[in-house]
């Protein structure tokens, strides 16, 4: 008797035949690379059921290129992520939050879709997802719909995703003509879950702020936007007045809390010195 | 459903595969799959189907030791041995990528592998000395 046993795991070889599965049994849920579910359910968190298995969907891998975006499939790994020079050049963030997840043999199996779905506030890549204005493809034997990926995650493990439906895209918008800025804050530079987390990305207009994204893992039930510091700093300079006016506005938005990682304390300087030393450059 | 780790020691015999944590963290359940270094712990036993599977007993294949497992010997990388097979597997598989690591990538590719024995000091000299000697062989 192992702690799997009550679970079935069906591995289907398409996308449609994966959604009709999960169509006909509403408690099933997706499994990707596992390493989220695996643990969960050694652990013994998780109810008996079905688990339908994405992992052999080839065409939900994968990064593709095109004018005015560039898309992701759900399956793909932090290592096809650190493999890309387009995102390397395009969307740093990303790569970097790929390099900062687990190690190699995580690195090898945990997707992009899996970690959004496993709706952790403490989560690597929503971060650099949300600064990047990111969209997410949803799809069940229904038909595919498309959401923005700010608003996904609505409550602590919370988000826009029905029984039956699963991510199979994420879309990135392309851009240029922005500094970017990512600082994961945990216990050990490799391997470890964030206490902090912020993603940052600014373009200037002459000495003034044209636009700004800052978002921040670990600091709320989701990963958030602050978008109270970002209004804080449109049209102004960089100075000490507008990086004062925005530390208090993101103070004001973010309520971490303590728990067996960090504490609250912690977590709030830590989170707007991070955010200083982004406006800084 | 059934995790690879235990297939692989339980039914079919192979029990170089140690568990440590059971939750992805320590990398002694570490086996490559098709070439991809992964937690056997975390992997279904269905996700390893067809594929090509390889294990601490398959480093030594014919039974001379490969390089990395010379120089854990000689450099005093093994102590008590839990972490050995994973620490062995992540260190060949990083060579195979990169086969001149500097120490900043041999200990960003170990940092997955927990050793409560060395102190990872003796380890990380004994992959820089394999890379040595790989590069060394093929002059
Ligand atoms: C040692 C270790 C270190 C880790 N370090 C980090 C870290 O530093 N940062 C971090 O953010 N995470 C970390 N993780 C967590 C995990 O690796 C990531 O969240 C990973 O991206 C999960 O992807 P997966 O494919 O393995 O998901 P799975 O475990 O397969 O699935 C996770 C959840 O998502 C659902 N799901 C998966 N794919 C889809 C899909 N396409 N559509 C809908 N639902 C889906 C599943 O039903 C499940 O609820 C770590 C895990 C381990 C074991
Ligand atoms: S036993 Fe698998 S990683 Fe620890
Ligand atoms: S040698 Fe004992 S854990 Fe590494």
């Amino acid at each position: 008797m192992t702690p799997l046993d009550g679970f079935d795991l069906v591995t289907p070889t398409t996308l449609d035949e994966a959604l009709a599965l999960l169509a006909s049994d509403p408690a099933a849920r997706p499994l990707a690379g596992g390493t989220d579910v695996m643990v969960q359910l050694e652990a013994g968190q998780l109810p008996p059921r079905r688990y339908v298995s994405l992992w052999g969907l080839r065409e939900l891998r994968g990064i593709v290129e095109a004018p005015d975006a560039v898309t992701l499939g759900a399956l793909t790994t932090y290592t096809d992520i650190r493999r890309s020079d387009t995102i390397a050049r395009e969307y740093p963030l990303l790569a970097r939050a790929a390099e900062e997840t687990g190690g190699v043999a995580t690195q090898n199996r945990g997707t992009i879709g899996g970690n959004i779905a496993n709706a952790s506030p403490a989560a690597d890549t929503p971060p650099a997802l949300l600064v990047y204005d990111a969209a997410v493809e949803l799809r069940s034997s229904a038909g595919t719909r498309r959401v923005a990926y700010a608003g996904f995650h609505s409550g602590y493990k919370q988000m826009d995703m029905q029984p039956g439906e699963i991510i199979t895209r994420v879309h990135l918008p392309r851009r240029s003509g922005w500094r970017d800025y990512y600082r994961k804050v945990g216990p050990r530079r490799a391997q470890a879950i964030s206490k902090v987390c912020v993603a940052g990305s600014i373009a200037m207009d002459g000495p003034a702020v044209r636009d700004v994204r800052i978002a921040l893992g670990s600091v709320a039930p989701t990963v958030v936007r602050a978008a109270a510091a970002e209004g804080a700093l449109r049209g102004k300079r960089i100075d000490g007045e507008s990086i004062a006016a925005a530390r208090r506005a993101l103070v004001h938005e973010i309520a971490p809390i303590d728990d067996l990682r960090s504490t609250a304390e912690y977590r709030l300087r830590v989170a707007a010195n991070r955010v200083e030393e982004f406006l800084r450059g | 459903m059934a995790r690879l780790l235990d297939v692989l020691r339980q039914q079919a015999g192979l029990t170089g595969t140690k568990e440590g944590c059971g939750e992805g963290e320590c990398g002694a359940c570490a086996v490559r799959i098709d070439g991809e270094l992964v937690n056997s712990c975390l992997v279904p036993a269905a996700h390893a189907a067809n594929a090509s599977i390889q294990t601490i007993e398959g480093v030594a294949a014919r039974g001379d030791l490969h390089v990395v497992q010379e120089a854990f010997l000689e450099h005093g990388g093994a102590q008590c041995g839990i972490c050995t097979p994973g620490m062995v597997l992540a260190a060949v598989d990083l060579l195979e990528r990169f086969p001149h690591p500097t120490e900043a990538q041999v200990r960003a590719a170990l940092a997955g592998n927990l050793c409560r024995c060395t102190g990872y000091m003796r380890i990380f000299e004994s992959v820089l000395e394999a890379a040595r000697r790989i590069s060394a062989s093929r002059l």
